[in-house]
């Protein structure tokens, strides 16, 4: 589904190279995990995919399901499929958090040549979505992101991801600062979304949210690259005994 | 759209959708700027006595009116044009335009609004006045309507009609154009014209005095509640000709009523000038809401044309906990100098102003409000959103005064300004003076960009920029745009999306 090939990045106004040639490849179905040292170009590499400003491709391609990714604007991409889950969620004061979620789905709905929903219906998916995920009315009717705590902005990421239906998901670092109850409600909507059709990449740093969400495979990511893809036990590997043999074996 | 809405927010968050849809729809900028091809009457271009004695005629009014007009055209001749505004225009030629322009068929004086040139009554219909008041307009009530609004229609010089008059006099209330009332009303108008904005105001209200040639009329009676909205729109048509209305809004003691006023003109390639005074009077516990969304042309992406607006606009909290609101989006005209303002005489009174500027391409605009602390315990709001875009230029300018004698009073400031890419400019001027120990003014004041993170954002959830930005500035907003009334609300946003258009990328 997603394929990254030989992906090298770096920063448009300095010469700083975060990616240093990035190969990954995701099939339809898996979830993969990423995990890897602060600072290795994990956001990074979730940002140039999503399109975000600031970062230059200076080799190499991204497509999903064949198609280049790269030369998409951002909301080209979100309408092909693609959903990022951000590590740091932005706050929008004055944007109802219901009127932005309705206003993305039916954007997306539009680009995709689909009909919008009427507001009734939207309401009730949203109701019974945001239900599941513990997020009540009153945080509907909040402005996006606004005073809302580290935890719930990360269940909002979920929820819109939930209602935006993606078929290539990426999570960001969406367990750091989730208490254990939260962090079950996440992967259970994760879990919930699970379909033939749909592929996760997770990033994390913790083996803690892959307990709840199993992936299939797991990367390491050192100094903007893959240094090693494995199964659920390499997570274990890190869990235990840190990057430090990892990042040994590659020098 | 048959909206199953549980509670307001969530018919709030159906005007976001609406709005962008709205915007979408939309494919060219000003909507408005088409005109209608009717036969004006003119009066001789140019500005002299002769010209202020042949308004006052075609009014047909009595001498006393002929008299003032006079004396404000003597006193502005020899007045100076108010040059201390951040606005940067040519040197306007007051004798190079027209002061009086009529569609000939208004010369039969239709009674009602079923006698009004048909082509007249198409141009409300086309202005996208909402259907309901264009059947209102009609003079038509639709039985399952839940709002009544009354309108008085005023095209180039002369007011076309004004809707549910009889239903309104039923209740006490006086709705009709400045003309007709100072030839039906006249001990009215002239206890009260004046009283507000004096004759020796400021240069472009003089210049009203003299050559004001319709507007509207509102009387509440003592203690009623007028029993629909009130408003007033305002088209000008007629190729170089200025408009200049004249309001007059008395609100007896424990009245109250809501007053919209909306603008709008075609495109020209030439300046116009527009220079409007609004007068309200509020005794004891009475409350006036005055919305105005300004939509006036404000010319191309170069400059060329557009309207310039000097208004005056005042309100003059007499009584004892008078209230009065001023809400304005101003998101037209080429040049804006206006400054709606309140009087806080009456003990207790308060005056709260809510703002919306927009400025995008060439345009100016220096605008904001005086609020006059003058009695005990009187309190003031100033909310204030700037927007500058292209290479507009957008000044907050704010006058906050409290007297000595206007002990324990309030005065919150906010004024925001968000900036649109590099080349456009806000700037905020307030000045304050305290002059008592025991009242307080606070002052806030902010100004920032877009966010990029913003816009990334949104547009990462599936929205194109113009999307990302249109909700990001209506998100700014908000403030305002929800003390306007509902339908007022919906134009609005929809204006401050299109105003925007073309603003980034
Ligand atoms: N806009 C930027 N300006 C300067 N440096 C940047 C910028 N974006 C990324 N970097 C640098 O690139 C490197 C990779 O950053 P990135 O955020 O991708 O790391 P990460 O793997 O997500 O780390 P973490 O686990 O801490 O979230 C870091 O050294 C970071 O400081
Ligand atoms: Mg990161």
């Amino acid at each position: 589904m997603l394929e990254i090939k030989n992906l090298h990045v770096k920063l448009e106004e300095d010469d700083k190279v975060i990616l240093k040639g990035v190969d990954l490849t995701v099939e339809a179905g898996k979830v993969h995990a990423i995990m890897g040292p602060n600072g290795s170009g994990k956001s990074t590499l979730s940002y140039v995919l999503s399109g975000r400003d600031g970062y230059e491709v200076t080799d190499g391609s991204a497509t999903l399901d064949g198609v280049e990714l790269l030369e998409m604007e951002p909301e080209e991409r979100a309408a092909a499929g693609l959903f990022l889950a951000f590590q740091y969620p932005v706050e929008i004061p004055g944007v109802g958090n219901m009127t932005f979620l309705r206003t993305a789905v039916n954007a997306q709905r539009k680009a995709r040549g689909e009909a919008e929903l009427s507001a009734g219906d939207f309401l009730k998916i949203v109701r019974e979505k945001a239900k599941a995920l513990k997020i009540d009315a009153e945080m509907m009717k909040r402005p996006v992101n606004v005073g809302f705590s580290g935890g719930e902005k990360k269940r909002n990421e979920i929820l819109q991801m939930a209602m935006l239906e993606p078929k290539m998901c990426i999570l960001d670092e969406t367990d750091s600062g989730l208490d254990v109850d939260a962090m079950k409600l996440v992967a259970d909507g994760v879990n919930a979304l699970r379909s033939e059709g749909r592929a996760f990449l997770v990033i994390t740093h913790y083996q803690r949210l892959l307990d709840h969400i199993k992936p299939d495979v797991v990367h390491i990511m050192a100094d903007g690259r893959i240094i090693k893809t494995g199964g659920p036990e390499l997570a274990l590997e890190v869990e235990n005994n840190g990057y430090a043999n990892l990042l040994a074996e590659v020098q | 759209m048959g909206l199953e809405t549980e509670d307001q927010i969530e018919v709030r968050d159906g005007v976001d959708r609406e709005t962008i849809e709205t915007v979408q729809a939309m494919a060219g900028k000003y909507k408005h700027g088409w005109e209608t091809e009717i036969e004006t009457e003119y009066a001789p271009k140019g500005l002299n006595e002769d010209i202020v004695r042949l308004i006052s005629e075609k009014n047909g009014e009595p001498q006393w009116m002929l008299d003032w007009r006079l004396a404000a055209f003597a006193r502005w001749q020899k007045m100076e044009e108010p040059r201390w505004a951040m606005l940067n225009y040519p040197e306007i030629d007051y004798q190079d335009q027209y002061y009086y322009a009529k569609p000939k068929s208004m010369d039969a004086k239709p009674k009602s609004l079923d006698e009004v040139d048909p082509k007249l009554l198409a141009t409300y219909e086309k202005l996208g006045i909402p259907l309901k008041e264009q059947m209102l307009l009609a003079g038509v009530e639709g039985s399952d309507e839940p709002r009544k609004v009354a309108v008085d229609a005023v095209f180039d010089s002369v007011s076309v009609g004004t809707t549910f008059k009889e239903e309104l006099r039923k209740a006490g209330v006086i709705f009709c154009s400045i003309s007709e009332a100072i030839r039906e009303y006249p001990d009215l108008v002239q206890k009260y014209l004046g009283s507000v904005v004096p004759q020796s105001d400021n240069f472009f209200a003089t210049l009203n005095c003299a050559v004001f040639s319709d507007g509207s009329f509102v009387y509440i009676p003592e203690g009623t509640r007028c029993p629909m909205e009130l408003s007033t729109y305002f088209r000008i048509n007629a190729e170089n000709t200025g408009q200049f209305e004249r309001t007059l809004i008395v609100a007896e003691k424990g009245s109250y009523v809501s007053y919209l006023e909306g603008c709008t003109a075609p495109k020209r390639d030439t300046h116009q000038l527009h220079a409007a005074v609004v007068e309200i009077v509020i005794l004891d516990d009475a409350e006036v809401k005055y919305s105005t969304v300004q939509n006036w042309y404000p010319g191309d992406e170069d400059g060329k044309g557009g309207i310039y607006n000097f208004v005056t606009k005042r309100a003059d909290c007499r009584g004892a906990r008078s209230k009065v609101m001023w809400t304005q989006v101003e998101t037209g005209s080429a040049i804006t100098w206006k400054y709606p303002s309140c009087i806080l005489r009456g003990e207790e009174s308060q005056g709260e102003f809510y703002s919306i500027a927009i400025a995008n391409n060439a345009q100016q605009a220096d605008t904001g409000t005086k609020m006059v602390h003058l009695g005990k315990n009187t309190k003031s709001r100033i909310v204030s959103k700037g927007i500058s875009a292209g290479r507009a230029q957008n000044t907050y300018r704010g006058l906050v005064t409290m007297h000595p004698k206007a002990l324990n009073s309030r005065n919150y400031t906010q004024c925001d300004s968000l900036l649109i890419g590099d080349k456009c400019g806000a700037h905020t001027v307030p000045y304050i003076e305290v002059k008592n120990n025991s009242s307080r003014v606070e002052h806030e004041a902010t100004t920032s960009k877009v966010d990029d993170d913003q816009l990334f954002y949104c547009r990462s959830r599936g929205m194109d920029e113009e999307e990302a930005v249109a909700l990001v500035v209506n998100g700014f907003c908000k403030e305002v745009l929800q003390a306007l009334p509902m339908e007022f609300a919906m134009e609005a946003q929809s204006l401050v999306a299109i105003s925007l258009e073309g603003s980034v990328g």
